[in-house]
């Protein structure tokens, strides 16, 4: 097989891999876009504020010791203990679903009715206010994360590939996680929505609230889920990136990749996030490695947002989202 | 016939039973707008009551009171002999109350049958793991809600859209199916806004037989807002009138028809 065509598959392989990363952050956007029509700028953020949680729970960090330190002038920075990974995840969990609690009271429910502008206003002032509540809680220093995901290169893809090819394929072990662990994902919101009484309620919420209420479905107590269950995701997708590039600030711009995803793959699809995480993801990596060259590199900034405009030109309502239908 | 007393005899023979719900002294604001100004009646167990007026009469208002979609200024409302507490609809929702919408409020990109299910989720009561994981009583429950749900699509005759998605309904059916919702929650007390609104004859006929077949066979008790004159005269067994908030005229449909303020009314006189 000619070189070029051995590299073009294995760019392909990890254009995929890539690809369900950004996914995870779209699902989160579309879970709360369907529930309750938000396009949650905050979602990127919530990924970050995730990490940075676990990584601090993990470590027995003080959380807001700088403020502490600077009242009560203590030098104090770690409990001295460090939490397991699997505690510490479930710990983060609570910690998510008492952040979705404080976001629908103290913001979200006083909004109920407005025009989505303002809910989306709303989320950005959230995005920067969680953004400083994380930077004063943990600190801003770049983190590692180890929750003892695998992570290097696979031998065995890599033998195989070498063996019936005469060309190891270079794929991480973490992204065979991330995906598989995605795919999990997928299949659980997928039950969750399709077959149980609150995954109902949900899609009832969704499409009228009027009508929601009237069949004694509690809009708080859905959008505290949608959130939580959110919040969630956004624990995974920043478990994974961070894990893969350290968990640092800039994390939170991700969220603007997903931003291209969700215009390809429709906002209010699910599966839609997975299959436009995946076009990006590859899009962007064989782009590069075909024409990138020629061009000068640095094209994996800009191909996601035109890819994403051409498909607002062809298809507004991506490959899976809602038809735009008015009737006259 | 003395309306205000507890049993009484329809005309038709229907044996109606105690006072289910009494609104007291109702006064609903919207800042300075009087929207409704201090009415009191009542809808006993098993009867169909009407509510009519003149547009801007309150009507609506009345009935996002006894749903809870509003909580008046003013007045008590009673259910079941109980005083109620200001509410959030979904709270009104599970003490048994099903309404419909004046401009049908369905889940429009959920099938008839998903649409028609959520009606029963005051009466699911399995945890949502137990539903995902589709075992045990969870399934049994979803059973049992789905044979339930089959009755009501058979009832009214709505089996041939089942899987459709509702929003590619004409308009007769979406009304239709939105009733079915409602029926599905077995409601002790049903409210319908304006349930013939931009209608047909034909589907007017339809929609009575539907009101009346629900009130008979189920014992539900119905209280309804529509502007058709008729049908409100051959549906109901006693009728409020509401004119500006106020409540003008209250009693049967021969009463009402008689009464000069309801005349008026409708047809107008010089206020001087």
């Amino acid at each position: 097989m000619p070189e070029q065509l051995l590299f073009a598959m294995e760019v392909t392989l990890n254009g995929l891999m890539a690809g369900v990363l950004y996914a995870l952050v779209a699902l989160g956007f579309v879970l709360i876009y369907k529930a309750s029509g938000i396009f949650n700028y905050a979602q990127g953020v919530m990924a970050l504020f995730a990490a940075l949680t676990l990584v601090g729970i993990m470590e027995g960090q003080v959380p807001f010791a700088h403020l502490i330190n600077v009242i009560f002038g203590t030098e104090i920075h770690h409990f001295g203990w460090e939490v397991p990974a699997l505690l510490a995840i479930l710990l983060t969990v609570v910690v998510m679903i008492i952040f979705a609690w404080l976001v629908n009271h103290f913001v979200m429910r006083h909004l109920i009715n407005q025009e989505p502008i303002i809910l989306f206003m709303a989320t950005i002032g959230l995005a920067y206010f969680l953004e400083g509540v994380g930077d004063l809680m943990w600190g801003s220093d770049i983190k590692r994360l180890e929750v003892g995901l695998p992570q290097g290169i696979n031998e065995w893809i890599d033998e195989t590939t070498f063996q019936a090819l005469g060309y190891g394929f270079f794929i991480d072990n973490l992204d065979i996680v991330a995906a598989v662990i995605a795919i999990l994902l997928v299949i659980g919101l997928v039950i969750f929505s399709q077959y149980t009484t609150q995954g109902r309620a949900l899609r009832a919420v969704a499409d009228d609230h009027q009508a929601a209420l009237s069949v004694g479905i509690s809009l708080n107590f859905i959008w505290v889920l949608v959130w939580s269950i959110a919040g969630f995701v956004a624990l995974v997708a920043g478990m994974m990136w961070g894990a893969k590039s350290g968990v640092q600030f800039s994390l939170s711009l991700i969220a603007l990749k997903a931003l291209p995803v969700l215009l390809i793959g429709g906002f209010t699809s699910i599966p839609g996030a997975i299959i436009g995480g995946l076009i990006i993801g590859v899009g962007e990596k064989l782009f590069e490695f075909s024409i990138g060259p020629m061009i000068g590199g640095a094209t994996e900034n800009w191909f996601a947002y035109v890819l994403a405009l051409i498909f607002l030109v062809i298809r507004p309502q991506g490959l899976f989202g809602d038809k735009i239908i008015e009737r006259v | 016939m003395n309306s205000m007393a507890g049993n009484y005899t329809t005309s038709d023979g229907r044996e109606i039973g105690g006072v289910m719900m009494e609104m007291k002294n109702i006064t609903l604001r919207f800042g300075g707008v009087v929207a409704i100004k201090d009415i009191s009646f009542d809808i006993h167990e098993g009867e169909i009551r009407a509510i009519i007026g003149p547009n801007g009469a309150g009507k609506s208002s009345m009935l996002n009171v006894i749903s809870g979609f509003y909580n008046p200024q003013e007045g008590e409302v009673w259910f079941n002999g109980k005083k109620r507490p200001s509410m959030k609809p979904y709270h009104v929702a599970r003490q048994g109350i099903a309404r419909t919408f004046q401009n049908i409020a369905l889940f429009e990109g959920m099938s008839v049958l998903d649409n028609i299910m959520t009606g029963r989720l005051t009466h699911m009561k399995t945890g949502m793991l137990a539903q995902a994981l589709w075992r045990g009583p969870a399934e049994r429950e979803e059973v049992q809600n789905r044979e339930v749900v089959e009755k009501i699509i058979d009832f009214l005759e709505i089996q041939h859209i089942r899987k459709t998605p509702v929003g590619r309904l004409p308009y007769g059916l979406k009304k239709r199916v939105e009733l079915a919702r409602a029926l599905a929650a077995e409601p002790k007390l049903l409210l319908l806004d304006e349930p013939m609104a931009g209608m047909n004859v034909e589907e007017k006929e339809d929609m009575s037989r539907y009101i009346l077949d629900t009130n008979d066979e189920f014992g539900t008790t119905i209280a309804l807002i529509e502007h058709d004159m008729g049908v409100v005269m051959d549906l109901s067994d006693r009728v409020v009138v509401m004119d500006y908030g106020q409540k003008i005229g209250d009693g049967t449909p021969d009463q009402v028809r008689n009464n000069q303020a309801v005349i008026d009314a409708y047809l107008g006189v010089a206020h001087d």
